[in-house]
């Protein structure tokens, strides 16, 4: 199923906060248009490992890591200006952040950015976003209202809609459900499958059972190690490659 | 009938007056600072009533400002705070800027921050005698030896509004910096990072969300100062500011009376002056002007009140 050159490839990557290590010689690859389920228990380095993706550990004090992170082989410690690795790649975090501006303003915030002032594009990303998020039939009527006076879930589905506005290749969700209402992340996972067909995704989940629904691969990281990558069939059978594996999925860990 | 289990025990009761007499103990001593608070401002409107008129703030002061009004120092406190606040409020906003918003946690930071809040606690005369230092007997004669000519006196610049604005700048520039870094710090970091994840440059962050959801605060921190430029007498003292200058009685003269380069008249200075120097003072003048320099300092503070109510309505989360 490996077609051609991996969309992200780790090698050989560890992260540090000052002295703590977070991450420990993490290598392995994600074909492009393929989803990769990454499941850990708390404190594994999930989420930093997703902030070596877009480089914005950058911004956290006393952080950085070793070895090498490829987008379509380009190395990201490369890009001179990390601003446009990061328009490439979106990121949802599992906190809702409304930017304090109108639910439109929201959505359209990345593309004016970039330079985008003609209404009719606008409208037309803004409502694609928020249909593909499956808001749209929630605030289509009130667009003009402050995104910061939803209440969780949409606002977790409009910042979702955000990181889609400039269509990346990438997406990178992190626990982007835990706000939001089962039926409604039932809705989104059918985009999620839809959107496989053009972009890649990188889906950090605590269900582990949205990982099985939705991942073609699957990564167990556990303390900043790599215990297993390997398709979801096998990583949540009854043998998968490493026991730890199977004790996480199964609940009877630690 | 059934005891009520919920009824208060001896010992809630007990608690409860206790705190019932707390409260007015409190509520006591906040009044005890606010009873001589209104009686001086009664005092002061009171015997300042009399000679209160448009014509006490038209009109220039005569006879050592026995008679006559108020203008000249009055237009005086107004270009200095005019003039400092020019100075420094962009400084001091991009100042705070730097700091919150691209500086790196780091050592040199913190120290920058102590020393920020250290100097906003400096006496005033401190600032006045560095002004004095710097800016009339260093800065001056470099600028008269550029601009001005050894033979005639009269066309150098002496101490004036220019050297006391630069004074007061100085000494509101730490106030101005911890208040805009408290307001751009009140921006929740969450909106940031989310901007910065869609590629937004720290720049366009600023721009679009931090900037617009701080500057109610900034604002305020801005105006606050002004009641310490026009109020303090102390940094101005040896800085530029004069009892005495001519000012015309009419005509554009008497709307831009003052050259920077020329000592000039202002409302702290003419105050203590007139209350303590000059003898015979008829009582209403000293009065008079403590209430317009009070009322001065109260208008400001309610725009800037207001002001910060209208751009806290406007926030928006």
């Amino acid at each position: 199923m490996i077609q051609g050159k991996p969309h992200i490839e780790f090698r050989d990557v560890c992260a540090f906060y000052g002295a703590k290590q977070v991450l420990r010689n993490v290598t392995f690859t994600v074909p492009r248009h393929t989803v990769i389920g990454v499941i850990g228990p708390a404190n594994s380095g999930k989420t930093t490992m997703l902030k070596t993706i877009n480089r914005t550990l950058d911004f956290i004090g006393g952080a950085r890591f070793t070895g090498q992170v490829l987008i379509d082989g380009e190395s990201v410690a490369d890009f001179r200006d990390p601003n446009e690795l990061r328009r490439r790649i979106g990121m949802v975090f599992p906190l809702p952040v409304g930017l304090p501006l109108t639910i439109y303003e929201n959505v359209a915030y990345a593309p004016r950015r970039r330079g985008v002032t003609a209404k009719g594009e606008l409208d037309e990303i803004v409502e694609r976003c928020l249909r593909q998020s499956v808001l749209w039939d929630e605030v289509k009527d009130r667009l003009q209202m402050l995104g910061t006076r939803l209440s969780g879930g949409q606002q977790q589905r409009l910042t979702l809609a955000r990181a889609l506005s400039l269509s990346p290749e990438i997406l990178c969700l992190d626990e982007f459900s835990i706000a939001i209402d089962p039926v409604t992340t039932m809705r989104i996972e059918d985009v999620l499958k839809e959107l496989r067909k053009s972009m890649t995704i990188v889906l950090v989940t605590n269900l582990v059972q949205q990982a099985r629904r939705l991942a073609d691969n699957t990564l167990f990281l556990w303390r900043g190690d790599l215990i297993e990558l390997s398709p979801t069939e096998v990583a949540f059978s009854d043998k998968p490659n490493d026991k730890r594996t199977y004790d996480y999925v199964n609940g009877i860990f630690g | 009938m059934k005891e009520n289990p919920f009824a208060s025990t001896q010992f809630e009761r007990r608690k409860f007056r206790r705190a019932n007499l707390n409260k007015w103990i409190m509520f006591s001593f906040c009044a005890a600072l606010i009873i001589p608070l209104i009686a001086i401002l009664v005092d002061i409107f009171v015997k300042a009533a009399p000679v209160i008129s448009l014509d006490y703030l038209w009109l220039n002061p005569a006879n050592k400002g026995k008679e006559g009004g108020l203008w000249a120092p009055l237009v005086g406190t107004f270009y200095l705070v005019i003039g400092s606040l020019t100075l420094v409020a962009p400084v001091g906003i991009l100042a705070a800027i730097y700091l919150n918003e691209y500086a790196k946690e780091g050592i040199l930071n913190r120290v920058i921050g102590i020393a920020v809040t250290s100097l906003a606690g400096v006496p005033s005369i401190v600032h006045g005698l560095f002004g004095l230092g710097a800016f009339v007997l260093v800065m001056l004669p470099a600028v008269n030896s550029v601009i001005g000519s050894p033979n005639d006196r009269a066309s150098n610049w002496q101490a004036g509004l220019l050297t006391a604005s630069l004074t007061v700048a100085v000494m509101n520039l730490p106030v101005i910096i911890a208040s805009a870094r408290e307001a751009l710090g009140g921006v929740p970091q969450s909106f940031r990072e989310a901007c910065w994840n869609l590629g937004a440059t720290r720049w366009q962050t600023i721009r679009t969300i931090v900037l617009p959801n701080s500057l109610s605060g900034i604002l305020t921190g801005v105006i606050l100062t002004i009641s310490r430029a026009a109020g303090e007498t102390a940094p101005i003292l040896f800085t530029g500011v004069t009892f005495f200058k001519f000012v015309a009685d009419a005509g554009w003269e008497k709307i831009f009376p003052y050259n920077p380069g020329e000592p000039f008249m202002a409302m702290s200075m003419h105050l203590n002056i007139i209350s303590n120097q000059i003898s015979q003072m008829p009582e209403g003048m000293k009065y008079g002007s403590a209430a317009v320099l009070i009322g001065l300092i109260l208008f400001v503070n309610s725009f800037a009140i207001i002001l910060r109510v209208w751009l806290r309505g406007r926030k928006r989360w």
